[in-house]
């Protein structure tokens, strides 16, 4: 029996209880169960684990390695992943202590954020961005500043709008760049006055860079590959995106040592160490995997170029996507909000998508629109929306 | 071949009636390049035909298929490609193929019996005078035929909203 009359929420933490239910739940439960739509709303790839994967890991169960791994991760996982990001994205990072490997990218983010936020700093967060970087802020003490980018500059993060919300408090800034769910990307160029500033007032970068896998026509420019960044950047990806290996949970974290150090501190005790049947398959995946991975976004570049075309035609603008598999185009036109627009959609055309507003500043009156699907329904899907598109913007 | 050509050829060989303006679409080309590809290669007979795979055994298992091994003696001046002729103009020979290894040319063919096939390769194969030897298998079950897997497919899994 419980005192007086409290109610169990009374018993949760004030911080906890304080964090916005996600937008991308509620639509989550409206869509939940439907056999019958089709949904761009999935932030997955649509292939499988390539099969040599699945295979090397059903092979490593068959051989007994059941057994808890360093902490760190496996020495040969860790030096794999070094020589990766060395051929790959020009990074160097010493496999002995600057590579952690995590519960896919998200444990490395809490971790990062865990490790360096006290109660008072401010976190710096580019937006529309992925849905963790605010909650995992608060739960941690730390306050998040959004900072808002725009359709006009390909939603890239300027200069002019990060200056504007660095205060004494700014501690950390998150980029996730190539952007889910813009899609948008930063360019060499594009970085060098960010990395100014983040030497002027001495930030600590988190760098999610999960999609850098995922670009097209240019290949991605890592914010620690930047001169001078090395140090202040925690870099965090995984394997998800890349190699179709969600729920594998597979991720990792490279930084400074004594960040890692940190970080470490922190996992050792709440992880204990990531799962090993996904560390010996993200051996494999990093050894042999490179030519699927590059079969694969070969398509997610045709398919990407299906629905941008598709999305203007029908007369949305549409920023070019130059990263990951979303397209996020502008619905103002329809004189709809991102989410009666979403709802509608699925109401009537049987399409889910996912309402801008979820992913924080500047999302609303832009939807998430996945190309991760095959182009039949893609095809199909497109053809929907547009009648869709076309009956709303005839009401104006 | 250029690069071109050979991304719309695995265009088409993932759906065969894919459009041309779809393909472009995706290659980020022009409708009449590729059009003007597609036409190259059908008339270079690199594209040789647009045919369905077909799952027969949906349709009537009793359609049998045999693969036979076959040795033979090479002809002077012309190898194997006089015998490979005489065999392949045969409407029941599906595939011929010449091996390296233990025999020499790799044949399927299909009948309506197992009967038919055997008369085949004992009044037609073994009786062309440079066949020395035969050996016939049959085919019991097709699992993946042209990188396609016949009866599985995998479904998609994933839940429909993520963020």
């Amino acid at each position: 029996m419980l005192k007086t009359n409290k109610s169990m929420t009374d018993y949760i933490s004030p911080v906890v209880k304080g964090i916005p239910p996600s937008g991308i739940r509620k639509f989550f439960d409206l869509v939940s169960g439907r056999k019958d739509i089709i949904s761009l709303g999935v932030g997955e790839p649509d292939f499988v684990t390539p099969w040599h994967v699945r295979e090397a890991c059903v092979y490593s169960l068959e051989k007994g390695k059941t057994t808890y791994t360093q902490n760190a991760g496996l020495p040969e996982l860790r030096e794999a992943i070094s020589a990766y990001l060395y051929k790959q994205f020009a990074l160097n990072y010493e496999p002995s202590n600057e590579v952690l490997i995590t519960v896919g990218g998200s444990e490395a983010i809490d971790l990062a954020l865990r490790a360096l936020v006290q109660p008072g700093d401010e976190i710096l967060i580019p937006e529309p961005c992925y849905v963790s970087y605010s909650p995992i802020t608060s739960i941690v003490g730390g306050k998040a500043v959004g900072i808002e980018t725009y359709a006009k500059d390909s939603f890239k993060l300027t200069a002019e709008s990060l200056a504007e919300q660095i205060t004494a408090q700014s501690k950390v800034l998150i980029l996730c760049y190539p952007s889910n769910p813009t899609g948008g990307i930063m360019t060499y160029e594009d970085w060098i006055p960010i990395v100014n500033l983040v030497e002027e007032h001495d930030l600590i970068v988190i760098s999610d860079e999960i999609y850098a896998e995922l670009t097209y026509d240019q290949k991605h420019i890592s914010f620690a590959s930047m001169p001078g960044m090395k140090d202040r950047t925690i870099v965090v990806s995984g394997f998800s995106k890349a190699f179709a290996m969600t729920g594998w949970r597979l991720g990792y974290a490279c930084g400074h040592q004594d960040l890692i150090a940190a970080m470490l501190k922190i996992h050792q005790y709440t992880i204990m160490c990531a799962p090993v049947m996904a560390q010996q398959a993200g051996i494999e995946a990093l050894t042999n995997g490179l030519e699927e991975k590059d079969r694969m976004v070969e398509s997610y570049n045709q398919r990407r170029r299906l629905v941008v075309r598709g999305f203007r035609e029908m007369g949305l603008d549409c920023h070019e996507p130059k990263g990951a598999f979303y397209a996020f185009p502008s619905i103002q036109s329809t004189g709809l909000t991102s989410e009666q627009f979403t709802e509608k959609l699925l109401e009537e055309f049987k399409v889910a998508a996912v309402p801008g507003n979820a992913f924080g500043l500047g999302g609303e009156g832009f939807i998430r629109c996945s190309y991760a699907n095959s182009v039949s329904e893609l095809n199909e899907a497109l053809e929907r929306i547009g009648k869709f598109v076309n009956k709303y913007q005839k009401l104006d | 071949m250029n690069d071109f050509k050979f991304k719309v050829l695995e265009l088409l060989q993932e759906d065969a009636r894919r459009e041309a303006a779809v393909i472009a679409t995706l290659l980020g080309a022009e409708e009449d390049e590729v059009t003007k590809a597609i036409e190259e290669m059908e008339k270079d007979n690199v594209i040789v035909k647009y045919a369905p795979v077909i799952n027969w055994s949906k349709v009537h298992d009793d359609k049998v298929t045999g693969i036979i091994e076959v040795q033979i003696t090479p002809e002077r001046g012309r190898g194997f490609d006089t015998i490979a002729e005489r065999i392949y103009r045969y409407p029941e020979v599906k595939t011929v193929y010449l091996m390296s290894g233990a025999y020499d040319l790799q044949i399927e063919i299909e009948g309506k019996t197992l009967k038919e096939v055997a008369f085949f390769v004992s009044n037609k194969l073994s009786t062309i005078d440079s066949v020395l030897s035969t050996k016939t298998h049959f085919i019991l079950k097709k699992y993946k035929q042209d990188g396609i897997i016949l009866e599985d497919h995998e479904d998609d899994h994933r839940m429909l909203i993520s963020p």
